[in-house]
């Protein structure tokens, strides 16, 4: 399943839904754009729910941070919300798990933007 | 099924994910779980796309050997690129210090973790060999 990125607006957060695949030649590049367009329009609180992705490679494990540390380096704030297990995994084994704030329940993640 | 796939491909994304399927198709066969298959398939992904962008730099002019040997209790995989080689060695630790908010550098963490036996090698045209072995019988 190739990868699907679309937004919404929850308050002043901006949801980023990702489904499928996050990998080099796929999600990855969509993903990156989306987040530059966000930043572009003024989004600066944005919260990526991975719950639909059920595959993710080290390119878009690295696009992952490169979003987080575009937006913070803007004053924003990204977080993730509804990890896969296999998402969940391979964070962890990448110990970004510490360097990431992640929900598992959308209203507590948006209420979690100041 | 014991057997040996020996095969040539080009420098493109393609050539990543059908190295890919190909893995994962020969986990199948020898019994790894879906999980298996899926770990070991990324450490392919990984390394073809090191073959790839890093070593051959996705020159048309260069290709990637795949070697797939699937024996009785083990996978074995080698992945054989012509570009310039690289030390495991010098390879940084992406969970250390800043390397942690780098965007790359992570494929051969990924790879280490999800095989049992990782050698690089230089190939005598100066390439990199790598081999990943995934055992089906752990002790």
């Amino acid at each position: 399943m190739s990868a699907t990125i679309t937004t919404r607006q929850v308050g002043d957060v901006t949801v980023v839904d990702a489904s499928g695949k996050i990998t080099l030649g796929e999600g990855s590049a969509m993903l990156r754009d989306q987040v530059r367009n966000l930043l572009g329009a003024g989004n600066r609180k944005i919260l990526i729910n991975l719950g639909e992705v059920n595959y993710i490679d080290s390119s878009g494990i690295g696009e992952l941070v490169s979003c987080f540390t575009t937006v913070t380096g803007q004053s924003g704030q990204l977080k993730l919300l509804n990890l896969t297990k296999r998402v969940h995994d391979l964070l962890q084994i990448t110990k970004l798990y510490t360097v990431f704030e992640i929900h598992d329940d959308e209203a507590k993640a948006v209420r979690s933007f100041s | 099924m014991p057997g040996t796939l020996d095969t040539s491909l080009e420098s493109n994304l393609e050539s990543v994910n059908k190295a890919e399927a190909l893995c994962v198709d020969a986990c199948k066969q020898i019994g790894l779980d879906e999980d298996g298959c899926m770990d070991l398939g990324l450490a392919v992904r990984e390394a073809m796309i090191n073959a790839v962008a890093h070593g051959n730099k996705y020159d048309t002019a260069k290709q990637v050997r795949l070697i797939l040997e699937s024996r009785a209790d083990s996978l074995r995989i080698t992945i054989i690129d012509q570009g310039d080689g690289f030390d495991l060695n010098r390879v940084p630790d992406p969970t250390e210090g800043d390397n942690l908010l780098r965007g790359s550098g992570r494929g051969l963490l990924l790879i280490q973790t999800f095989v049992d036996e990782f050698t690089v090698k230089k190939t005598i045209g100066g390439g990199a060999e790598v081999t990943l072995v995934k055992y089906t019988i752990s002790d």
